[in-house]
């Protein structure tokens, strides 16, 4: 791709390619911005008309919407650091030679693959459940009051889900990103009087940082719009202790009505995707560099 | 301090005896170098000294004291890789500071060595940078570094030029060479490059699967081979090796002469050829002498340059004194 020439038509070749995506993103964007200006509630169609920045006014002057805010960030957040920190665990487990590697291996990828609801459904009603549940049973056998995890800490218990169903993917990219450190680097330190502590934080862990990065960009991306575990383990509740900006934009417009609000709450959220991508791009982007 | 000496020391891979049980003794401020065929054991052999194998039999000891069970950093001794082993995230200068920081030195003293290592390799225009920052003989120049500011017992190198071109190879070579005139510390060097060896040695420890075939110093490997591995093996071009009749006539199972040990003639001489290719190196020329009776190939080294081509007749005549013995078994005798 050096040439004046190839460079133009690769240009031209991938210029069909560039203008679908590009209609494809701008035209539900614009969408959404035309009727968070707008009035239009399904139950009064009707009355539809433009009201200047009365959604947006009325979606942030809702108490629920800092508290969802705030949840977005603390799911984000604790997701991010709990999948990291045992991520880097499992992978330096898996990275040891040790009997059935290979079957270990695919356990700790497996929960994966199993879809979002699923994987909320099981936990929810296999494990969490205060009646029926594994850990009530076990609370139980200590003779210990079960606890009710979703209604007592659900946002903690979402976090914990989410981060079961994200901790593969962590663990499988540092995974590859340790088994990638070459070997003679840890044996010179090894020879340079480092204990294995030291070697982890001195020469493991800068040496991840590049994977470490990459996941929590990707991961972030995807947990800031988490919703279908919040959907069918506690709907947001118990009043909006665990509902998130994804939860709450689809409260205001499929459970309210209100297309207008949840038009706003969805530009708001675009708005704070791209707070949190500059300031992670700022924080980390220069791990990705050289 | 740095006299290391191997007693017994062996190595198994599972069933598969990389070293059979071995003897090697390195004196107080030795250069000795290690050279073999590849696959032969070098490596593993610094290895173990170095303590980053187990040893599967047999007792290491430095300075007299049994290290066969100290792990690598107790040792007292410094490595340099082959790949240089650099930390990429650090500058050179914290490269050449890390095993001053595990060893909980102060500030003060880390930087007295550190600029002291600095100077002696040159490394004061690039101390800032990061190893990704430099080029080949500059990070095997910090990987030194990173091992003489530990003031170390031995240092071993692991084939530390074999990624470095021909020119900067022979001023590296020189550099280490040096380097161990000044501090003369123990070196063990692991090359499989014959003039690495020649030139830098004081000692030389010919391998062969993991055996040792001959230890000596490079000017005795070179006039009185043990064996005819070591014959071969030493010296380049190699030492023609003959069997047969001619070697019948020496009293010997086979005899080797050298290329460079050959008198040319056009006119007369003890053996007739046919020169097949000749290398023309300006101050040397090579030929490869086909069609002799002896064996499909003599190689004969002339000084300078000689007028003969390809086809041409010639006439070879060993330097009698020169002619080396060997037995049935491979043997050298006088
Ligand atoms: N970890 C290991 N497991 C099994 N076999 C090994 C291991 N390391 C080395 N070997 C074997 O031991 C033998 C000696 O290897 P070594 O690396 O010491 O050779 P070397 O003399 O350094 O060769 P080279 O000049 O190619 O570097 C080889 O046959 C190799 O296959
Ligand atoms: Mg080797």
């Amino acid at each position: 791709m050096s040439t004046q020439h190839s460079r133009s038509a690769a240009k031209l070749m991938i210029a069909p390619a560039t203008f679908l995506l590009f209609v494809w993103m701008l035209v539900p964007l614009v969408m959404t911005i035309y009727y968070s200006f707008q009035r239009y509630r399904l139950l009064t169609p009707d009355r539809r008309g433009f009201i200047g920045f009365d959604n947006y006014v009325n979606f942030i002057d809702n108490p629920a919407f800092w508290s969802s805010m705030g949840n977005t960030l603390l799911l984000v957040g604790g997701v991010l650091v709990i999948t990291i920190v045992f991520g880097i665990l499992f992978a330096l487990l898996l990275d040891m030679p040790m009997f059935g590697q290979g079957i270990v291996r695919i356990l700790v990828i497996a929960p994966f693959f199993v879809m979002p609801t699923v994987s909320a459904l099981v936990w929810k009603n296999f494990f969490m459940n205060p009646v029926n549940g594994l850990f009530a049973f076990a609370a139980k056998a200590l003779g210990l009051q079960p606890y009710d995890f979703l209604s007592q800490a659900p946002l903690a218990s979402i976090i914990g889900i989410v981060s079961w169903q994200w901790l593969p993917f962590a663990t499988l990219i540092l995974l590859t990103a340790i088994q990638s450190l070459d070997s003679e680097q840890l044996e010179a330190a090894e020879m340079d009087g480092a204990p294995a502590l030291s070697r982890f934080f001195y020469i493991k862990l800068p040496h991840l940082s590049r994977a470490i990065t990459v996941v929590i960009l990707i991961q972030t991306i995807f947990l800031l719009s988490v919703f279908a575990e919040i959907l069918v383990t506690t709907n947001g509740g118990p009043g909006t202790a665990s509902t998130n900006l994804t939860y709450l934009v689809y409260a205001k417009s499929l459970l309210s009505f209100d297309v207008g609000a949840g038009s706003a709450g969805g530009v708001i959220a675009i708005i704070l995707a791209n707070i949190v991508a500059i300031f992670l791009m700022r924080a980390i982007g220069k791990n990705l560099d050289s | 301090m740095g006299r290391i000496t191997l007693d017994k020391v062996a190595k198994r891979f599972g069933d598969v005896e990389v070293i059979p049980p071995l003897d090697l003794t390195i004196e107080e401020g030795e250069f000795v170098v290690f050279v073999g065929p590849s696959g032969c054991g070098k490596s593993t052999l610094l290895r173990l000294i170095a303590g980053l194998e187990d040893v599967s039999g047999g007792q290491i000891r430095i300075d007299g004291k049994d290290a066969t069970l100290t792990p690598p950093a107790k040792r007292g001794l410094a490595m340099v890789f082959q790949s240089y082993a650099l930390y990429p995230h650090m500058s050179v200068r914290k490269n050449i500071a890390f095993p001053l920081k595990m060893a909980g030195m102060d500030q003060a003293e880390q930087d007295r060595r550190i600029d002291n290592a600095a100077k002696i390799l040159n490394l004061t225009d690039y101390i800032d940078r990061k190893p990704g920052q430099l080029s080949g003989g500059q990070r095997q120049r910090v990987a030194i570094g990173r091992a003489i500011v530990r003031e170390p017992a031995a240092f071993l190198f692991d084939e530390p030029l074999s990624n470095l071109d021909a020119a900067l190879r022979v001023g590296m070579r020189l550099e280490i060479t040096e380097l161990h005139s000044r501090l003369k510390t123990t070196m063990i060097y692991v090359t499989h490059d014959q003039v690495e060896a020649m030139t830098m040695a004081d000692k030389i420890v010919v391998l062969r699967a993991g055996h040792i075939e001959q230890v000596g110093s490079p000017l005795e490997l070179y006039r009185s081979p043990r064996n005819l591995f070591v014959a071969g093996f030493i010296g380049s071009p190699k030492m023609n090796l003959i069997a047969g009749a001619e070697a019948k006539k020496h009293g010997a199972a086979t005899i080797g002469i050298r290329p460079e040990h050959i008198n040319v003639s056009k006119t007369e001489g003890a053996w007739k050829g046919r020169v097949g290719v000749s290398e023309h190196l300006g101050s040397d020329t090579f030929f490869y002498v086909h069609d002799t009776g002896l064996v499909d190939d003599i190689t004969v080294r002339v000084p300078g340059e000689f007028d003969l081509k390809s086809g041409d007749t010639v006439y070879l005549t060993p330097e009698a004194d020169k002619i080396h013995r060997f037995d049935d078994k491979g043997l050298r005798f006088e």
